[in-house]
């Protein structure tokens, strides 16, 4: 009993949901108020998100005529599900290396494509031509960005030894940091584009592009549903560069003051690269994101896969 | 309380939606000048979407005609409550020059119900954030 109140506490307040979401929602607004100061602007004020948040969630959901409603209402369900999940995985690892499982690297690699199906099977089921456009947009976007990610990941699992969390952090701990060796900087800057394809946002923003098809796969979404998808967009902000940190950069030590320091400097580190490669290039087209993640990133991941090999 | 949170964040977070009912492009041109770093309104968390779902404020610019009546109507009745329409531009307050055209209907808050009439031709960027603050002190 008491071991189930533990894990629904863990699950929805701490280190899951509810910490996650706020945590994200300051994510997303520093990207806009960096965004805002990169184009010499103000920009929002530090409770944008959540007043978008409460809007979002007092506002009429309509649901179109013909749409499969049970699936268009649920599937943002399942994005946050997802989230929220891996972040509760990857945090409790984080907190006691002990609490860790066989492959729970695969299964957190797994439900980090929820979000996005949640976003092909929302967009399908809108009955909209250009929500249609862009959940299969979504769908050639995972198809370019998953083989590299999984070749990245795997560089760090080749090094480690093991595919779970936390041998891979205990390895980190008694070598060093993943990315201080040839491999695994390679590993992270390739994850580090990969990220930005799981994010959507610019270069990568293509299901979404809002010049183009409207909002893409969420076109049809209002009021709660739509701040779900939002939500859940937010959190991703904050659970993949927590894994980034994780698989690459040691992951976080909070048992003293300066782990907490050391990790919030990682963090900002990551977010910033982020932000700073949204802003600094133009959206690609679907053919040449493709080509550019089958191309140059995947040949990068190999060669980065190849000198783990050789024990670089 | 729920319905305060709720109220705090629609006057902290307009979105807006541009439905263009065929306007000289003029008034157009200055809601886009209003969207550009110059005047910012992000500060004040207004963004431009591109969906009627997502929105909550309508700018209506240009005057019906017969063509962009019943969509107008039909882009109104897609916006998810509560919504806002703005007038913006002496045409779509009240068909200005136009009204004597073979093409023109009937004016635009025959069609939808417009909150806000903001006259120009065009109006300044400046107008158009007073017209938003007015809109704010309206809903409660
Ligand atoms: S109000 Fe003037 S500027 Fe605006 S659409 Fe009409 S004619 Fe053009």
């Amino acid at each position: 009993m008491f071991d189930l109140l533990r894990l629904m506490f863990a699950f929805i307040i701490m280190p899951g949901f509810l910490f996650t979401a706020v945590v994200g929602l300051l994510a997303t607004w520093v990207d806009r108020k960096v965004t805002a100061r990169v184009q010499y602007r103000q920009g929002p004020p530090w409770f944008q998100p959540f007043a978008d948040l409460a809007k979002l969630l007092g506002k009429e959901t309509i649901v179109p005529e013909g749409a499969a409603k049970a699936v268009f209402l649920g599937a943002p369900l399942i994005g946050l599900a997802g989230a929220t999940l891996v972040s509760t995985i990857i945090w409790m690892v984080n907190f006691s290396h002990g609490v860790t499982f066989i492959g729970d690297l695969i299964v957190v690699l797994y439900l980090l494509t929820l979000p996005s199906l949640a976003i092909i099977f929302g967009g399908s089921a809108s009955r909209n031509p250009l929500s249609a456009i862009g959940a299969s947009r979504e769908m050639k976007l995972i198809l370019a960005y998953e083989l590299p990610f999984i070749l990245a990941v795997f560089t760090v699992v080749l090094r480690t030894g093991s595919i779970m969390f936390g041998n891979i952090l205990g390895y980190q701990l008694a070598n060093g940091m993943m990315i201080q060796s040839c491999s695994g900087l390679i590993a992270f800057l390739v994850a580090l584009i990969v990220v930005q394809a799981k994010l959507g946002v610019v270069p990568f923003d293509i299901p979404e592009a809002e010049q183009e098809i409207a909002a893409g796969a969420l076109l049809e979404y209002s009021g709660p549903a739509l701040a779900v998808y939002k939500l859940s967009r937010a959190m991703m902000y904050f659970i993949l560069p927590v894994l980034l940190i994780t698989l690459f950069m040691g992951g976080i030590d909070l048992s003293f003051w300066g782990g907490i320091a050391w990790f919030i400097i990682k963090y900002v580190i990551i977010l910033t690269l982020i932000i700073l490669i949204k802003n600094t290039n133009p959206r690609l087209r679907t053919d040449q994101a493709v080509r550019f993640f089958w191309g140059p990133v995947t040949a990068l991941a190999a060669i980065g896969f190849i000198l783990a090999m050789v024990g670089w | 309380m729920l319905k305060k949170i709720f109220t705090w964040g629609l006057k902290k977070s307009l979105w807006v939606y541009h439905a263009g009912a065929s306007a000289c492009n003029n008034c157009d041109i200055e809601i886009l000048d209003l969207l550009t770093p110059k005047f910012d309104v992000e500060r004040f968390g207004i963004v431009l979407v591109g969906s009627p779902r997502h929105a909550d404020v309508l700018l209506v610019t240009g005057v019906a005609n017969r063509q962009t009546a019943p969509r107008l109507k039909n882009l109104y009745d897609q916006v998810p409550n509560p919504k806002v329409v703005i007038a913006i531009g002496s045409c779509a307050c009240s068909a200005h020059m136009f009204r004597d055209s073979y093409n023109y209907v009937k004016p635009i808050d025959e069609i939808i119900p417009v909150d806000i009439y903001l006259p120009g031709c065009p109006p300044k960027p400046e107008a158009m954030i007073d017209a938003v603050v007015k809109l704010l002190g309206k809903i409660k």
